[in-house]
């Protein structure tokens, strides 16, 4: 039988390798590196104590809740609803007034504020794909406004609106494949005042990372299912007060499993990125994790769907921080003057920034229409793989021509344009993590 | 509410446009693109089908003419899916047939879109059945076109034209041409005006065709106008030297560059269909939802062209969308064309590569796709004008300021 790890003795070693390192005296990181270490010993304690929360399973009564489709209009149409030009006006406000500022000192501390956090609990972002029955605010489930949603909060930033979205990404999971006891005993703490963090789990360490192929495995026991592997790209994940794992089963489909932070065999540490600081990613490591059969989270095809609506999130995310990247250089080679006249007078200039616009647009229109095809209950496969492939690679083009049009001063955290280069690249790679 | 989809009331005008191209078009597609500045007589039967689908309003605008701005009665509250959405629909399915073929047809060339923004009602009426050919483009002077020396000089109640014009599309074919002139060489684009000039007028001929790259089926001619005299109510719009004048000429462009976007657009989805078919029949297996990294680079290579498609093609699509519903769209217009330019030409010729020498030879149309979308890039506006005319509205920056 192997041994558990002991979470507190991974972050004394963390803490062990960091002092040696010469570098972080060299480079002044001194401080930076001890609250990173914090971070990781505080959450080594945390996880090693039992879980701040417990979810006293309910018992289900019938058929889940699930929300239901919209209906296709026949008509091509690139105007929002009333409802969704009104939620997207609150969360931009939102973005612009707390996410912007706030980026470099959230980043800085490898966390999103407890406050921010709260915040979006109270206008309710993990609550809009729970349905109403369940104390949800969506009466229609609606890809469409996940996507409207996730642009604008990364327009702000991109790694607060990861922290923001993860816990909805939960609840969202839940709605869509949670049976009815399931969604019974979780649901309620995602639709109440106060919002655990939680965090939707499917990438792993390791290069040509395919979610169909997962090393993390789940075998079959006689009290239900094994758990064992490492999973990376966990957002905030020491705070985590439950888990959506993917996980392979032996018959070679992948599966979700739910997993709450004090079973046995569960630890993390964090596992910082070049971007997306904010989110505070962690690796969770699976170590002969046992959970009850009923802790299975739906089916192959639910894996599937919850494969592609995450993609179709990241490129949503994509899409706020690139309007983010355009909107600030449009501004800078107006200002910015070089032989006597603002730069973008030049085209060399003024035709990078056309670009960006022209990729932005051609790639928003091609999410937005993954999207209502999600919402419309069509086979939205090929349109997000098609977003996915789009917002990839024409986001991070944005993201280093957003560096590259300001020159010496892209690169220097004057400006923000580098710490969106660092989040764009997150985008054509990352999965799970965040849903709509 | 937002959605993408085709919309209803179109899709069979789409499959019926569909089986045509296929018909008419692609099955004639080598035939003429071997036998350059022969006359595609199966063109036609098929311009008569549209002109009778036109007469009894069953169109849906699939012409030149869909392009126009009713300025009728309109509810802003209600979203519209009009004539400029069907006719580019109508453009990508018969350019997924060829290209050439296309701009050959009978009565749709670009000066009909010409006539169908700027002319008025009386003119309109007057031009109905002619096949306008548009003649702008000079030796000297190409995306400048404010600086054209053609002239137009008033002799009592008609214009003299004198000039020589360049790559006009079907102007050996068509009965008319659309001629870009200037009243007054000094006054730079607010002289410019266009005449509506009937090919029998004495003094206007066709100088000689050109031979192509690509788009053989459609003729290209150089025409020369020596003392050619037009009727004063030839001239499309106002008479008067403004600016809106040519922003009027100009904004026919806004109308027609989301039309030449789906030519690139419908060009290129042909290629995409027989390479995937080739590359599929290969063993080449292509899976939307494994990452691309742990594809093939076949597979991977096809994904990601596909997907540079279809935001043209969206692009495309909203470009024509803001067009029906009123509201402006120069700026996507550009955008569209921009993209839809740059993509139809590097996928066509990525499906070359990816075919081989298969691709290379004329035994597959591969090869002749991939050389009718490179002027699919130029016309209406050259990629690099596209990007000004985007950059220019982006940045708020004039003409003088953003050269």
């Amino acid at each position: 039988m192997a041994t558990r790890p002991d979470p507190m003795r991974l972050g004394l070693a963390a803490l062990s390798r960091l002092a040696s390192s010469s570098a972080v005296d060299r480079l002044g990181l001194r401080s930076t590196a001890e609250r990173l270490v914090y971070h990781g010993a505080r959450s080594g304690f945390r996880v090693a104590a039992v879980a701040g929360r417990t979810f006293a399973a309910v018992r289900g009564t019938g058929a889940p809740r699930r929300p239901v489709k919209a209906a296709d209009t026949g008509v091509f149409d690139l105007t929002p609803t009333e409802d969704q030009q009104m939620i997207v006006a609150v969360v931009r406000e939102f973005a612009a007034e707390v996410l912007r500022p706030g980026a470099r000192a959230a980043e800085e501390q490898n966390d999103t504020p407890k406050e921010v956090l709260g915040q979006t609990a109270d206008f309710g972002l993990s609550l809009l794909s729970v349905p109403e029955e369940l104390g949800g605010l969506s009466p229609e489930r609606s890809a469409v406004t996940g996507v409207l949603l996730a642009e604008a909060l990364a327009e702000g930033d991109m790694g607060q609106a990861v922290a923001c979205l993860a816990p909805a990404a939960v609840a969202t999971a839940l709605s869509l494949w949670g049976t009815d006891a399931q969604q019974r005993t979780y649901l309620p703490a995602f639709t109440g005042g106060d919002v655990p963090a939680a965090a939707l789990a499917v990438a792993e360490p390791h290069v040509l990372f395919d979610p169909f192929e997962l090393r993390t495995t789940a075998r079959r026991t006689s009290e239900g299912y094994r758990l064992s592997g490492v999973k990376s790209a966990v957002v905030r994940g020491t705070e985590a007060e439950l888990f959506v794992v993917a996980a392979a089963l032996e018959d070679g489909t992948s599966a979700l499993f739910l997993l709450e932070p004090g079973t046995l065999g569960i630890s993390l540490e964090p596992d910082p990125a070049m971007g997306l600081r904010a989110a505070g990613l962690c690796r969770l490591l699976l170590d002969d994790v046992e959970v009850a059969a009923d802790a299975v989270l739906g089916g192959a095809e639910d894996y599937r769907e919850c494969i592609r609506l995450s993609r179709l999130a990241w490129s949503a995310l994509a899409l706020g921080t690139a309007r983010a990247v355009l909107d600030y250089v449009s501004g800078y080679v107006r200002t910015r003057t070089a032989f006597g006249e603002p730069i973008a007078h030049r085209q060399a200039v003024a035709f990078m920034v056309a670009d960006i616009a022209i990729e932005l647009e051609g790639m928003r229109l091609t999410t937005l229409k993954a999207a209502s095809r999600v919402d419309q209950g069509m086979d939205a496969s090929r349109e997000i793989a098609l977003a996915r492939r789009l917002t990839g690679d024409h986001g991070m083009k944005i993201g280093t021509d957003g560096v590259q049009l300001l020159g010496g001063h892209g690169f220097v955290k004057e400006h923000p344009v580098e710490r969106w280069y660092r989040d764009l690249r997150a985008v054509g790679l990352m999965e799970g993590a965040v849903l709509v | 509410m937002i959605n993408l989809e085709t919309p209803r009331k179109f899709r069979g005008l789409v499959q019926q446009v569909h089986d045509v191209a296929e018909a008419f078009l692609r099955a004639n597609s080598r035939k003429y693109d071997r036998a350059e500045h022969s006359y595609p007589h199966e063109l036609d039967l098929l311009a008569s089908l549209v002109d009778g689908m036109n007469d009894s309003g069953q169109s849906q605008g699939a012409g030149a003419s869909g392009v126009r701005r009713d300025p009728a009665e309109e509810d802003s509250s209600v979203v519209h899916n009009g004539s400029n959405m069907s006719s580019v629909l109508s453009i990508i399915e018969m350019c997924w047939g060829d290209v050439g073929l296309l701009l050959s047809m009978p009565r749709q060339g670009l000066g009909n879109s010409a006539i169908a923004s700027v002319a008025d009602e009386e003119q309109l009426k007057r031009y109905e059945r002619v096949w306008a050919a548009m003649a702008i483009t000079e030796a000297a002077v190409g995306s400048d076109s404010a600086s054209i020396t053609t002239t137009a000089v008033k002799d009592g109640d008609h214009y003299v034209l004198n000039g020589e014009k360049i790559f006009v599309t079907s102007g050996d074919r068509a009965d008319s041409v659309v001629v870009w002139a200037t009243l007054d060489g000094s006054l730079g684009r607010a002289a410019i005006k266009s005449f509506l000039v009937s090919k029998d007028t004495p003094g206007i001929r066709v100088e000689r065709l050109e031979h192509k790259l690509g788009i053989r089926a459609s003729d290209t001619a150089v025409i020369v106008l020596d003392n050619c005299r037009v009727h004063e109510s030839n001239l499309l719009g106002s008479p008067e030297i403004d600016t809106k004048g040519f922003a009027g000429a100009m904004a026919t462009f806004d109308n027609t560059r989301p039309l030449v976007a789906g030519m690139a657009v419908g060009c290129a989805r042909a290629a995409l269909e027989l390479t995937r078919e080739l590359l599929e029949d290969a063993g080449v297996v292509m899976d939307y939802d494994r990452p691309l990294v742990a594809q093939s680079h076949a597979a991977a290579s096809f994904i990601q062209m596909e997907a540079d498609w279809e935001a043209a093609l969206l692009l495309t699509l909203q470009a024509s969308w803001l067009a029906d519903n009123r509201r402006p769209n120069s700026m996507e217009a550009s955008m569209a064309k921009a993209k839809a330019g740059r993509v139809g030409n590097a996928v066509t010729l990525r499906c070359v590569e990816l075919a081989g020498t298969l691709g290379y030879g004329e035994t597959e149309l591969l090869e002749k796709w991939s050389r009718d979308s490179k002027i699919l890039d130029i016309f209406e506006g050259t990629q690099q004008i596209q990007q000004l005319i985007v950059a220019r509205r982006l940045l708020d920056l004039s003409s003088s300021q953003l050269r």
